[in-house]
């Protein structure tokens, strides 16, 4: 069988699933994992570029994801105009202070000779900075978060279309990157992996606690959203007509419409994506990053900056990362903070990754439908499982209460399992490198 | 100005809260660095491994209890310590004899054990949470302080109270025993010496007769002992919750990291840095400063510098800055 064969057969395996999954429960269940999928795969596509081309190791995928979240907010939601007037200016103006005093310290730090004073003077600059930054700064929070609270209390965001918050998401994760590698590139693969797990869990601490940027755990809903809503298309007769026409009920097709509508946008992104990576893997830059990731002595050796290199495909992985991030928000309609897990946004996309085949683009992205797919289906297949199990067992004892309660984290195990799995027995992936 | 109140403040909200911290990321980030000295790769499943461990101690001490059999003024859990530990080493055992031997005969990439890792974290996450639930399980009994608010401030006839409680004490007591033995083993045994050895140049251990697979298999013993020990004294000092096990995972690397990976008294001097400054950063310095200061002035606002939310962010910055400036950490750690 031809490697090509391979990949369309799994596909075709992958792809016949969810319809079996379409056909047993819902189509509007189905579309969701499809959806959710060419997300997962987008974000496993990310990944793949930074461990698949370059062997970079990011855990800290959530922090990019979460960062795109941002984005839908920071773009689509109307502006809060008395937000503005009230506290607008002093929040820009302490960010601008605390980006200055870092700027400073290291500007200090580049130009002063070695020495004690110039630790004395990076250290002084730090702290008189935090300190304006904290007194600008927070008088501009308080009055911020004081407009509204229940309904706004924060500065809102642009009131652009959301589409543009996708490219956005990525700008503001790739800038993220940018600082991240900056500081921590260069450094040994485990220290990098902390150093992106720590970052992450910051990104998320501050999205929960800055209430001015996206209104904290109180969530941002009703985003914006690039396709009609369900109850429009109801009160559409053309539409209501024609699903009449063709015999579906209008209400449960009005929701398929929408859900296919957005399957239709994220299609578009991963093909563009999916394009873009492929022409970068099997170019020469491509074959370079791969040269790097298999032997950086050498590839040095041959005149290749291996740090910056390294930070490019860092910066490249991450604003994906971002895009997919952007686009999970749109679909959810809403940013919240508190459901961003580092064991479903990040552990769950290096599944995805290792299953699939790192390296190999069309394996980043059928690792991402499967593992998708698995992660939705262990669930209810768990509790068929548990409840087979305990079929035997007299109602009401603690143990059969317990085993069908518990049900639902057999899926982190399951994962864990698949991963182990694969990584012993194939661990070059479902599709392999070429 | 009242030097003393604001000294005892300064106990109570920092200095005892900080030591027992530190005590706890000082044993889990030893876990960390023996498995990276003998084994050679960092075990992202260490934070859930404490959660096992902690799980089965807890599971043991809900049978005692329910046999009525308690310890007085200590908790019950430190008798169902030893069965925490004895069936967390069985596990750890077990997956290194079914997942990680393979790729020690391969002769792996590290990274490639890390990844493995991430995998046996899923699996033990899920176990532990399939077992006990995901939620906040209490198991603490005894007394509950050692010296309490009330009492030290009739005690001493000072206006601020100071709470020391028992799994503060007890946690600080436990940490000092533990380290004592390991570091009395690690010097003083045949076996220390040889796991020493096999971790400095693992080719001469092998020539001079050292078997590796007894070294690995007391390493796992030992990490087991760590870490059910870490995972119960965080759990009877605050909750145990299983989630909050694998957060730890940042600390107890940072910990590790910062003191030097492979070397036991860096992860104890790097868990005591990355606890003190966690603590200080993240406390109100009102009181201490409203004590401390001449006359009856009092700061505006709480005087604390970083909310304590922000708490992963102090292990964070401390990491990146040692990791820039001395990029083997404090003592000087082994770079695979």
């Amino acid at each position: 069988m031809t490697p090509n064969m391979r990949a369309i057969l799994l596909f075709a395996l992958v792809f016949g699933l969810i319809i079996l999954s379409g056909f047993e429960r819902s189509w509007n269940v189905a579309l969701g994992i499809v959806n959710m999928g060419l997300i997962s795969a987008i974000m496993a596509l990310g990944v793949n570029m930074q461990w698949g081309y370059a062997g970079l190791f990011n855990i800290g995928v959530m922090g990019f994801v979460a960062l795109g979240g941002l984005a839908a907010v920071l773009v689509g939601m109307p502006p809060v105009a008395e937000a503005w007037a009230a506290g607008g200016l002093g929040l820009l103006a302490g960010l601008a202070l605390g980006a200055a005093t870092i700027a400073a310290a290291i500007m200090t730090w580049k130009r002063m000779a070695k020495g004690r004073t110039r630790a004395l003077a990076v250290a002084a600059i730090l702290v008189v900075g935090f300190f304006v930054f904290r007194a600008v700064f927070d008088p501009a929070v308080g009055a911020v978060e004081a407009v509204n609270p229940a309904a706004t209390g924060y500065l809102g965001g642009l009131g652009l279309p959301i589409l543009v918050a996708w490219p956005v998401g990525g700008l503001l994760a790739a800038g993220a990157a940018w600082a991240i590698g900056k500081t921590a590139l260069g450094l040994r693969s485990d220290y990098l992996a902390i150093a992106t797990l720590g970052i992450a869990e910051i990104i998320i601490a501050v999205l929960k606690n800055e209430d001015w940027l996206g209104r904290g755990v109180k969530n941002v809903i009703g985003l914006p959203r690039p396709v009609p809503y369900e109850v429009d298309l109801q009160n559409s007769d053309a539409f209501v007509a024609r699903m009449s026409a063709w015999g579906i009920d209008p209400v449960a097709a009005s929701s398929i419409t929408v859900k296919l509508a957005y399957a239709g946008l994220f299609v578009v992104v991963l093909a563009i994506l999916l394009w873009l990576s492929q022409k970068a893997l099997n170019s020469p830059w491509g074959r370079m990053m791969r040269a790097i990731r298999d032997n950086e002595v050498a590839a040095e050796a041959m005149g290749k900056d291996v740090t910056r290199r390294h930070l490019q495909i860092f910066i490249l992985g991450s604003a994906v990362c971002g895009i997919a991030g952007a686009m999970m928000t749109t679909l959810d309609g809403q940013l919240t903070p508190g459901t961003y897990q580092p064991l479903r946004f990040t552990f769950l996309v290096w599944v995805m990754v290792i299953v699939g085949g790192s390296g190999n683009n069309f394996g980043a992205v059928l690792g991402g439908f499967l593992v998708w797919y698995l992660w939705v289906e262990v669930e209810p297949r768990g509790r068929e499982l548990m409840e087979f199990v305990t079929s035997g067992m007299a109602d009401g004892s603690w143990l059969k209460a317990h085993l069908l309660a518990s049900a639902a984290h057999m899926r982190l195990f399951i994962m864990g399992l698949i991963l182990v799995l694969v990584l012993r027995f194939s661990p070059r992936g479902l599709i392999p490198e070429g | 100005m009242d030097l003393l109140n604001a000294l005892v403040a300064l106990t109570n909200f920092v200095i005892i809260p900080a030591t027992a911290y530190g005590a706890q990321l000082a044993l889990g980030a030893l876990g960390v660095t023996l498995i990276y000295g003998i084994l050679r790769f960092s075990n992202f499943a260490h934070g859930d491994t404490m959660a096992f461990g902690a799980m089965v101690t807890i599971l043991a001490t809900w049978w005692l209890q329910g046999m009525g059999v308690s310890l007085g003024p200590l908790p019950t859990a430190l008798l169902a310590l030893p069965i925490g530990i004895v069936v967390t080493a069985l596990l750890l055992l077990g997956t290194d004899r079914v997942i990680y031997s393979f790729y020690r005969e391969q002769k792996a990439k590290p990274v490639v054990l890390v990844i493995v890792s991430m995998g046996v974290m899923f699996m033990m996450n899920g176990l532990v949470r399939f077992i006990i639930g995901p939620d906040d399980q209490r198991f603490d009994d005894g007394a509950r302080f050692i010296i309490n608010a009330r009492d030290f401030r009739e005690m001493t006839g000072l206006d601020e109270g100071l709470v020391f409680r028992t799994s503060q004490g007890l946690t600080i007591v436990t940490a000092v025993i533990v380290c004592a033995l390991l570091f009395w083993f690690l010097n003083h045994t045949r076996t220390g010496k040889s796991m020493r050895a096999y971790s400095d140049n693992e080719d001469l251990a092998l020539l001079s007769g050292i078997n590796p697979e007894r070294v690995v298999a007391i390493t796992w013993i030992i990490v087991a002992a760590l870490a059910t020990v870490a995972g119960v004294l965080y759990g009877l000092d605050k909750t145990f919750k299983p989630f909050t096990y694998f957060q730890l995972l940042l600390p107890i690397f940072a910990s590790a990291i910062v003191g030097g990976l492979g070397s036991p008294l860096g992860a104890i001097v790097g868990g005591f840095v990355i606890a003190f400054s966690e603590v200080t950063v993240t406390y109100a310095w009102k009181k201490v400063i409203t004590y401390l200061w001449p006359g009856d002035w009092a700061p505006d606002g709480l005087v604390q510098l970083l909310s304590t939310d922000y708490k992963f962010a102090v292990s964070f910055v401390i990491l990146v800055i040692v990791l820039l400036f001395r990029p083997t950490g404090i003592f000087k750690g082994k770079a695979v």
